[in-house]
């Protein structure tokens, strides 16, 4: 009989061979795993190498932080003139509006904001109270805050303000009629029509503010406003048409929203930009005069809405058949279908796309300078130009890429949160 | 006692029949639209009698009366003596498609590539790939076309001290100038057997196809179709003697005479339309090859496939389908962008004959629209051509 050895007692654990755990092993399996991926890192590690210190020599070391004009820059380092932009920060930001009134951007943008962080986040209180007064309140705020009373003649005399008011209780009137005999679409219009009624009585109004004209508008301010207004017209024109784009009942509607839609998006925006500078003073009456920006706000807000439309359509595209049916069968109208059952479901949906539609279009508002209103762009064009600050581009460039790229960036990371937020539980 | 019989059914509301409500609807925006057109086409028509401006296209046939684009970057040869705005429309149209067709083709292969990159398991490699997508998706084109432009190209020394590259090409503020081909008779024969490659390549791949259906055999086809589209040609090329001389430019004056010259406006272009929309394709490919699963990697692992096979076989064809209809949207987009050429000069259709023709004849409508006419009708041939090819690549259902 032989004997044999059993272990009675576990061998204690190894450590990991060197080669395999800690800092070394990461490298040699991320890093260096293959030749071609050593060469790369090693390539890489090369071009950081050479880019990276005069990058940051560029805009921090050698960066000259004041200055009044290029020759100080010139003399006070290679760098970036971080002076220019300190100097002609306001015109960054708001144009040539008067400094007197930045308090009112500045106050529109906080409220926004502060309304905005509810929507954003579903964790903060205050929803029920912050989408309505997005929605309804906030534009007409905004007006009055950056615009200023905007004057109708009509409120001058005394028939003008009669024929108002009276305008108003039929309306209301007709709302609440149909509120008590439940017919949606007479309450919806009748309160739809109160309430641009009142919109329009509390822009004329106007809180009672100084008027600015819309010329003095510029840098980032117009970019945002270009954005901003924008989406606001873009959002409910595309939910139309990509209703009417799927109004298979109604063939001809059908067909108006169908060439609006692929006309628009199959032209460039510069061109759409061109139409609402040089056709759109052609169609208008004699008399009514809009100005650069009411235009390209005309232009680009009907470029948006084609491209919102498409997104909106994606999203009612991917509602179920049975959806609609089951709305049908429990004897919901038309309007109260979308309103309750079909856009809640298709808008969740299409929130990223809207995101990333919003992303897109902010990035095109800068094609408003080509027409030459003064957005961020153009004003950075104007900065380098200005006999002052002459051959200053590299550091007027990488001023406004940075407001751009964060801005954009921080939007697109929301959207991705969104997505993961949305997308619960159908991921592996 | 009798029952009186009652119709319970109360008479329908016409307003809620679906059907007649449809037609009412479709009426009243219809008699909306045209009346909202009539009224345009009123004002418009009162407004331009007071200007003086009379609708129509007799102004293609007027001379233009300006030299729209750089004398050596002229490619149909406008000639500003007696050229029309007709000349100036082709002129344009030419330079559109040409920064479209080639912006089409660098992006893609810069999409691709970083695509890839972005895939990667080397974090670094990863880390710059994102660096650059994020980077330049996030910012405006505008914005990028200008910094190509007056913050690279023109920062370059100016001609006299031209950047030098092996006395062949050379680069400055205004121009990147290289050695022109210059085709000498018997040049046809190289074409010819370039296309006669290209044909022999196409029924060579069918046969290796239908024989490795056939038997199971495989055939070299890549090596072949190299050897047949490039060995041909240069093999006529050296036969017949080699009918092709180099023209070298040389600094002459204040100017670089002969070779081909591309313009700081078309290189500025190309470089911001190439990287803008690279960007945007690099995204649709890495997520159209992340959206093949992994299990069909491991069931190719498991047939004995290399990865190299994998990927080319199993990997990529599932992929493509994802990638072939987001990418389409953004070759529309690199060509409506291309519009963009306005901001630095360049001569497209957009910035001659809708910025100049336009301030010079004043003929908004006409202009708008045929300039319009161009974009849709590019949009439609390139959406027609990917459709086609979405179909071939598309999932063939039951």
């Amino acid at each position: 009989m032989s004997k044999s050895f059993v272990r009675t007692e576990f061998h204690p654990d190894l450590p990991p061979p060197v080669s395999e755990a800690g800092i070394i092993g990461w490298l040699r399996h991320n890093l260096f795993s293959t030749w071609y991926n050593s060469l790369a890192t090693l390539i890489i590690m090369y071009l950081a190498w050479l880019s990276i210190p005069p990058a940051i020599d560029w805009l921090l070391i050698s960066s000259v932080w004041e200055a009044n004009d290029y020759k100080e820059c010139r003399a006070g380092g290679s760098g970036a003139c971080w002076g220019m932009i300190d100097k002609r920060f306001n015109l960054f930001m708001y144009g040539f509006f008067k400094a007197d009134q930045f308090w009112r951007p500045n106050l529109a943008l906080i409220v926004f904001m502060v309304a905005m962080l509810p929507v954003l986040f579903d964790k903060l209180p205050g929803r029920k109270i912050c989408v309505p007064f997005l929605i309804f309140g906030f534009p007409a705020l905004a007006v009055a805050l950056i615009r200023g009373p905007v004057e109708m003649s009509s409120f001058q005399t005394p028939v003008g303000i009669a024929v108002w008011v009276a305008m108003f209780a039929a309306a209301v009137f007709f709302g609440h009629r149909g509120a008590t005999r439940a017919n949606a679409i007479m309450s919806g219009a009748g309160y739809s029509a109160a309430y641009i009624i009142v919109f329009i009585v509390f822009i004329s109004w106007g809180l009672g503010l100084e008027k600015i004209e819309t010329d003095s508008y510029g840098g980032l301010l117009l970019t945002l406003i270009l954005a901003g207004v924008g989406i606001a017209v873009a959002l409910p024109l595309g939910i139309l048409l990509a209703l009417g784009r799927r109004a298979n009942s109604m063939p001809l509607i059908q067909i108006l929203c169908i060439g609006f839609i692929e006309i628009i998006r199959s032209v460039p925006l510069i061109s759409v930009l061109f139409m609402a500078q040089f056709m759109l003073p052609l169609f208008l009456p004699e008399g009514v005069k809009f100005d650069n920006v009411m235009r390209a706000l005309v232009g680009f807000s009907l470029f948006a809405a084609a491209y919102m439309a498409e997104v909106v359509r994606g999203g009612l595209q991917a509602i179920p058949k049975g959806q609609f049916e089951a709305a049908d069968s429990l004897g919901l109208n038309f309007y109260l279908n979308m309103r309750l059952i079909v856009l809640p479901q298709a808008l969740k949906i299409v929130i990223p796309g809207i995101v990333s539609t919003f992303i897109g279009l902010f990035k095109d508002t800068s094609l408003v300078s080509i027409i030459g209103l003064a957005d961020l762009l153009l004003v950075a064009k104007q900065s380098y130009t200005d006999s002052n600050w002459l051959g200053l581009e590299h550091t007027a460039y990488v001023f406004i890429a940075i407001i751009y790229f964060i801005i954009c960036f921080s939007m697109s990371r929301y959207s991705m949160y969104l997505e993961r937020k949305l997308h619960t539980g159908h991921k592996r | 006692m009798t029952i009186e019989a009652v119709d319970t059914q109360p008479k329908p509301n016409l307003l809620n029949d679906p059907k007649f409500r449809a037609i009412v609807a479709q009426i009243v925006v219809v008699v909306l639209f045209v009346s909202l057109l009539a009224y345009i086409g009123n004002n418009a028509a009162e407004n331009m009698e007071k200007i003086g401006i009379k609708a129509g296209f007799d102004f293609l046939g007027l001379q233009a009366g300006f030299m729209p684009t750089s004398p050596n970057f002229n490619i149909t040869g406008f000639d500003v003596n007696t050229d029309t705005h007709m000349d100036v429309f082709w002129l344009g149209l030419v330079n559109t498609l040409l920064i479209a067709v080639i912006g089409i083709i660098s992006a893609t292969i810069v999409g691709f590539i970083f695509g890839v990159l972005r895939l990667s398991s080397n974090p670094l490699v990863n880390f710059v790939a994102a660096a650059y997508i994020e980077g330049t998706r996030n910012i405006p084109l505008l914005l990028q076309i200008l910094v190509w432009y007056f913050g690279v190209l023109l920062a370059l020394p100016v001609v006299k001290n031209s950047l030098n590259m092996g006395d062949l090409v050379f680069l400055n503020n205004r121009y990147l100038v290289a050695p022109a081909p210059v085709f000498e008779d018997g040049f046809g024969f190289v074409v010819a057997g370039f296309v006669i490659g290209i044909i022999a390549t196409f029924f060579m791949a069918r046969w290796a196809r239908i024989r490795q259906e056939k038997t199971g055999e495989q055939f070299p086809v890549f090596f072949t179709a190299l050897g047949l589209i490039f060995g041909l040609p240069i093999l006529v090329l050296l036969a017949t003697g080699v009918p092709l001389t180099w023209d070298i430019p040389a600094l002459k004056g204040f100017n670089f005479v002969g070779g081909v010259q591309i313009t700081s406006q078309l290189t500025a272009l190309f470089l911001a339309l190439t990287f803008y929309t690279g960007a945007f394709i690099a995204e649709n490919v890495r997520s159209g090859i992340q959206a093949v699963s992994h299990g069909q990697t491991e069931a190719s692992s498991a047939l004995g496939l290399r990865p190299n096979r994998t990927m080319s076989l199993i990997v990529i064809p599932q992929a493509m389908r994802v990638i072939v209809p987001p990418v389409t949207s953004q070759y529309l987009n690199l060509a409506k962008n291309s519009s963009l050429a306005i901001a630095i000069g360049y001569p497209d259709i957009v910035n001659v004959f809708m910025g100049i023709s336009l301030n010079q004849t004043g003929k908004a409508i006409e202009i708008i629209g045929m300039t319009m006419g161009v974009y849709l009708t590019i949009s439609l041939i390139i959406s027609m051509f990917m459709n086609w090819y979405n179909k071939r690549v598309a999932l063939v259902e039951r």
